[in-house]
């Protein structure tokens, strides 16, 4: 393959190409916009349900725009003391934010020490953490079910939260992360005096920030959404998180779609609003890690 | 400044000099070590162990060893589990054949619609990776609505152009092909965003190169593209095959298994949710454990054969 350098030839190619795919750019956008309106028109739906009086869902004409809005969906399901989705709401955050917070901890100060220090039996523990991934997730489920029940976490947070930071994908990520740095800084930091431990606290942990913010998204995200542990852990109807909460709505409310949609907002939301924020941010790091785990 | 190394080495606590025991690296290590060896390095051992056992985690003293038992009744005709085991097993294969090409055409398809310089593809990319942030409980319960044979959107377009509505939840194939269209909706986005990245890495030269010998749009994809996104695609094929391998939450909300069927065990009842049930509804824990070990067997096996296959043809 021969590169060109002539800046004609480049030009002409690149005028050619324009003006034949004018009329396809417009073809394009059409394409595109159909598809992103297919894309996007169930959650719209599911927005609609949740806003409609129980007379407009199943009319014989649809109407996208609620004739009558109705906040009464909502008012129901948080009104209902059997179903308490505030309760589940907070619940969410709580077991999130814990998980994301433990993760970022506990999978930097291990991804250091596995990037940056020589000990006995480091390859070997590495190794070990390698292994793991290739292990599909559904031979954990019984074990760790068993675990949790032993230590006397079922039916408990921390039987949600636990097993959880068992994961090794933050380790691998953050690892990258801090053998990308250049060594200097901390050699720097080695010269002055400072001990390893101060040397990852002021100089490692602060350069990471990019890599941290990247991985306390994802594991948020992914610990928001999680649906079948905590179905599996979790007894107590006030102890639910939302996804497990909406299994339990549906069965509640076997045909009343406008608060199981309200629902279904209810846990969509914070994720939506986290990902028009933070759009850049989630979209690149799936494409830079492929997200494994 | 110059610094020589062996200034750094003195400077560098401990490395390189034979003090005595440095515990700091293992004292970073420790916390995720400790979760790692009891929630992930230790369950392969205790699933293997508890699978050898007749295990009802409700009446802890009626264990008792029964060996290979909750494996060979897998294998043979006549036991509880065989007809509804191989019934979830073949239900999630196809599952897996059904959907991974459509997971792979589709979102390829997107990431080359998107793969140019309009302005406003950003947008684009944005909302068609939406639908993945959110759980698959959402999914599954807004599935269990637009797909209602009475009163569902769907059915309402359908009716609409004149065309037979079936009652998608609750007969074949209907139910699969619902499960398969919401699963589609829900992670096309999500290989897309992966496909996009690696177009976007092959070098313009080739491109430029291929239309200077004459190649048509159609010769460019084949021959520079393709090639181009071969690691990618393997990449993609491999984990969407997992990921369609554990679908769970879609079925459970949309049709619980069913529709029933006569042989046993329900028509798009997958693997994951006969595990659940086996091992946490029927409280069978021993039984549940060793279905998991044949089925990650299977996807370990499948997993390694797609890596392979990918090896050989670099």
């Amino acid at each position: 393959m021969t590169t060109i350098n002539e800046p004609n030839v480049v030009q002409r190619v690149s005028r050619d190409w324009q003006q034949s795919h004018r009329f396809q750019r417009i073809i394009l956008y059409a394409v595109l916009t159909a598809i992103a309106l297919l894309v996007i028109l169930p959650l719209l739906w599911m927005l609609s349900t949740s806003l409609k009086p129980k007379s407009e869902w199943f009319l014989p004409q649809i109407y996208w725009i609620p004739r009558t809005f109705t906040w009464n969906n909502y008012q129901k399901i948080l009104d209902n003391d059997s179903l308490p989705i505030a309760r589940w709401f907070f619940n969410s955050i709580f077991v999130s934010s814990t998980v994301t917070v433990l993760i970022l901890i506990i999978d930097s100060t291990a991804a250091y020490a596995y990037a940056r220090m020589e000990f006995k039996g480091k390859r070997m523990l590495f190794g070990l953490l390698l292994a793991t991934l290739f292990l599909p997730g559904i031979m954990f489920l019984v074990p760790n079910f068993l675990t949790v029940t032993k230590l006397g976490l079922l039916n408990n947070y921390a039987g949600v939260i636990v097993p959880g930071l068992a994961g090794v994908f933050g380790v691998f990520f953050m690892r990258q992360f801090f053998e990308s740095l250049p060594k200097e800084l901390e050699e720097a930091a080695y010269i002055d005096g400072a001990t390893r431990v101060e040397t990852f606290l002021y100089i490692a942990l602060p350069l990471a920030k990019p890599a941290l913010a990247t991985l306390g998204i994802i594991t948020f995200l992914a610990s928001w959404n999680d649906f079948l542990w905590p179905l599996l852990v979790l007894k107590d109807r006030e102890l639910l998180t939302l996804p497990p909460g909406l299994r339990t709505l549906q069965g509640a409310y076997t045909s009343e779609y406008g608060q199981m949609m309200a629902g279904a907002v209810i846990t969509s939301i914070p994720v939506l609003f986290l990902y028009i924020l933070l759009q850049r941010y989630i979209v690149e790091s799936v494409q830079t890690t492929g997200l494994k785990g | 400044m110059t610094v020589s190394t062996k200034e750094i080495a003195a400077a560098m606590p401990v490395q390189g000099r034979k003090v005595r025991f440095d515990w700091v690296p293992y004292l970073f290590i420790l916390p995720h070590f400790l979760f790692f060896v009891v929630f992930a390095a230790f369950p392969f051992f205790l699933g293997l162990f508890i699978s050898f056992f007749e295990y009802d985690i409700l009446r802890p003293e009626a264990t008792q060893f029964v060996g290979l038992k909750n494996y060979l009744s897998l294998f043979t005709r006549g036991t509880v589990e065989f007809p509804v085991f191989w019934n979830a097993l073949i239900n999630t294969i196809e599952f897996v054949l059904m959907s991974v090409p459509f997971l792979v055409i589709i979102p390829l398809f997107l990431a080359l619609l998107l793969n140019t310089n309009l302005s406003g593809k950003n947008v684009y990319r944005a909302i068609y990776f939406a639908p993945w942030v959110m759980s698959s409980a959402v999914i599954g319960l807004l599935g269990f609505w637009i797909f209602q044979s009475q009163g569902g959107l769907l059915n309402y377009y359908l009716k609409d152009l004149g065309i037979d509505t079936p009652r998608w939840l609750s007969s074949m194939p209907w139910a699969w092909v619902s499960i398969l269209i919401v699963t589609v909706w829900w992670t096309s986005g999500f290989n897309m965003i992966i496909i996009l990245a690696a177009l976007q890495n092959i070098p313009a030269t080739l491109y430029e190169a291929a239309s200077i010998d004459g190649a048509s749009w159609w010769q460019r994809f084949r021959y520079v593209t393709i090639p181009q996104l071969r690691p990618v695609l393997v990449f993609i094929v491999i984990i969407t095959i997992i990921a369609s391998f554990n679908l769970f939450a879609q079925p459970l909300f949309m049709t619980n298994g069913g529709p029933a069927q006569s042989g046993g065990g329900g028509s798009t009842e997958p693997i994951m949710l006969r595990i659940y049930n086996e091992g946490f509804v029927r409280n069978r824990m021993g039984s549940g454990a060793a279905m998991s070990f044949v089925v990650a067997l299977i996807m370990i096996f499948v997993s390694y054969f797609n890596f392979r296959l990918f090896r050989t043809r670099e």
